[in-house]
């Protein structure tokens, strides 16, 4: 104690120093837009690069599990070759004339990136994943993430030159537009920030036909995701007392604690329709 | 006057020069002349380097307060009144003579050169940390080279223009303090 003191008095006029300018460049950070994302820039990228000789290892010991995820989605891959399925003979063979037209030609709405998670939380209140993978690898803002087996993780929002942060499903600001794969109703997953792997199904009607075990899927109206892919199942249905809505709860299909790799779903149609969007609001006013 | 007041009136004189006279001179996009730090230079040996450093806070942050970007100027001023007492020690000529002079002029340190050297090193520190931490980058070297360098030109030549128009009065003390 008396050294702590000693050591206080010996170095009092650079503490204040020290102080002063801490206190400044705090001031400067938080009243400044862009000093703010430079600096947020600057440390996603210094630790991107710890995490990505920590996920080394991690991943190192992990092989296994990776291992098993990939071969299920290569088998789920398998399932839905063509080869798989014989026509039956009374069927007459469906031949699509090589002259391509332009009503004809189907489009490419999704295109899927592969990228390494190198961090990921889970036990806070709000969860970030950072991806290996940036700007320079076709990484953009808003673009969605699944993990290998088609479940949902979340959203990307900030990126750098080399990597990428993904807010997950486990985050309170993460709302996702979902819909009763069955029953077809629409409504939004949260999370209460409690339980990892556990989400909120919200605004839901308390006419809806919901049964423990249905499936919970992507509903495709938001510019992010495409229709259909998994977001969990449901594990809990409590009828809520003040409104007219269901509270409900669902197992999330992805499992947050072992990521390794994931995708990142680029909606390559995006500003076509953020353009018709604006025109019609234009038109709107 | 005592000497409380006097650097109180000092203060109040140099923050509304600085605001209303220097901030809106525009002599190009790159240069701002920056005088209000002389405060800080002149003032009394006798002060606790503490008590310098913040009284350099409070200067510096009650600039950013009139442009509304907290921060930038108290860092800078700080950062000047901390390397003040180094420079001080290195320039004084002989030992003694911080206790006959109150306060930092060509007459205390010895001579022009001396003054003029102690001017112009913190003149220079507080551009460079300044427009350092506006830049907050080193992406354009050249241009935060260039950009510091011509402001503590026109710097300068506004503390000469400043100590010929406003000789302070400099006692000399006895050593009986």
């Amino acid at each position: 104690m008396r050294n702590i003191f000693f050591f206080i008095k010996v170095y009092f006029n650079l503490i204040i120093f020290l102080l002063l300018q801490a206190i400044s460049i705090y001031l400067i950070v938080h009243y400044n837009r862009y000093h703010s994302a430079v600096t947020t820039a600057y440390l996603s990228e210094v630790t991107g690069k710890v995490n990505t000789q920590y996920n080394k290892v991690e991943y190192y010991l992990q092989l296994k599990k990776t291992n098993d995820s990939l071969v299920k989605a290569n088998e789920q891959l398998y399932n839905k070759l063509k080869a798989d399925f014989d026509l039956p003979d009374t069927v007459s063979k469906i031949v699509i004339d090589t002259m391509k037209l332009d009503s004809l030609q189907p489009y490419r709405k999704y295109r899927y990136m592969n990228a390494k998670v190198i961090y990921n939380s889970v036990a806070m209140e709000n969860n970030f994943i950072e991806l290996g993978r940036g700007a320079t690898g076709g990484i953009k803002k808003d673009m969605g993430v699944i993990n290998t087996n088609n479940a949902v993780v979340g959203i990307v929002t900030d990126v750098s030159n080399n990597y990428a942060i993904v807010m997950s499903l486990l985050n309170k600001d993460s709302h996702t537009s979902v819909k009763l794969k069955k029953s077809g109703e629409y409504g939004t997953v949260v999370w209460d920030g409690q339980e990892p792997n556990v989400l909120t199904l919200k605004e839901i009607r308390k006419s809806a036909k919901v049964v423990k075990g249905d499936t919970v899927v992507t509903s495709g109206l938001g510019l992010i995701f495409p229709y259909g892919l998994l977001v969990g199942t449901v594990s809990e249905i409590v009828p809520d007392k003040s409104s007219n809505n269901l509270f409900i709860k669902i197992r999330s299909a992805a499992n947050f604690y072992s990521l390794q790799y994931i995708y990142a779903i680029e909606n390559l149609k995006k500003e076509e329709i953020n353009k018709l969007l604006e025109n019609a609001k234009k038109k709107a006013q | 006057m005592s000497t409380a007041l006097k650097h109180i009136v000092r203060f109040i004189v140099f923050i509304l020069v600085q605001v209303y006279v220097l901030d809106k001179v525009h002599i190009h996009y790159m240069i701002t002349p920056y005088i209000y730090f002389l405060f800080i230079l002149w003032l009394p040996f006798n002060m606790k380097r503490s008590v310098l450093m913040i009284v350099a806070f409070l200067l510096g942050i009650t600039l950013d307060s009139f442009r509304h970007n907290p921060g930038f100027h108290a860092a800078a001023c700080v950062l000047i009144a901390y390397i003040r007492p180094f420079l001080i020690n290195l320039l004084i000529p002989q030992e003694g003579a911080d206790t006959n002079y109150q306060e930092p002029s060509a007459k205390s340190l010895g001579g022009f050169g001396p003054y003029a050297t102690y001017i112009a090193i913190l003149a220079l520190v507080h551009n460079a940390w300044l427009f350092l931490l506006e830049a907050w980058q080193f992406a354009n070297l050249w241009y935060f080279l260039v950009k510091t360098l011509l402001s503590t030109i026109i710097s300068l030549l506004l503390i000469l223009v400043t100590e010929i128009m406003f000789t302070r009065k400099q006692k000399f003390r006895t050593n009986t303090v």
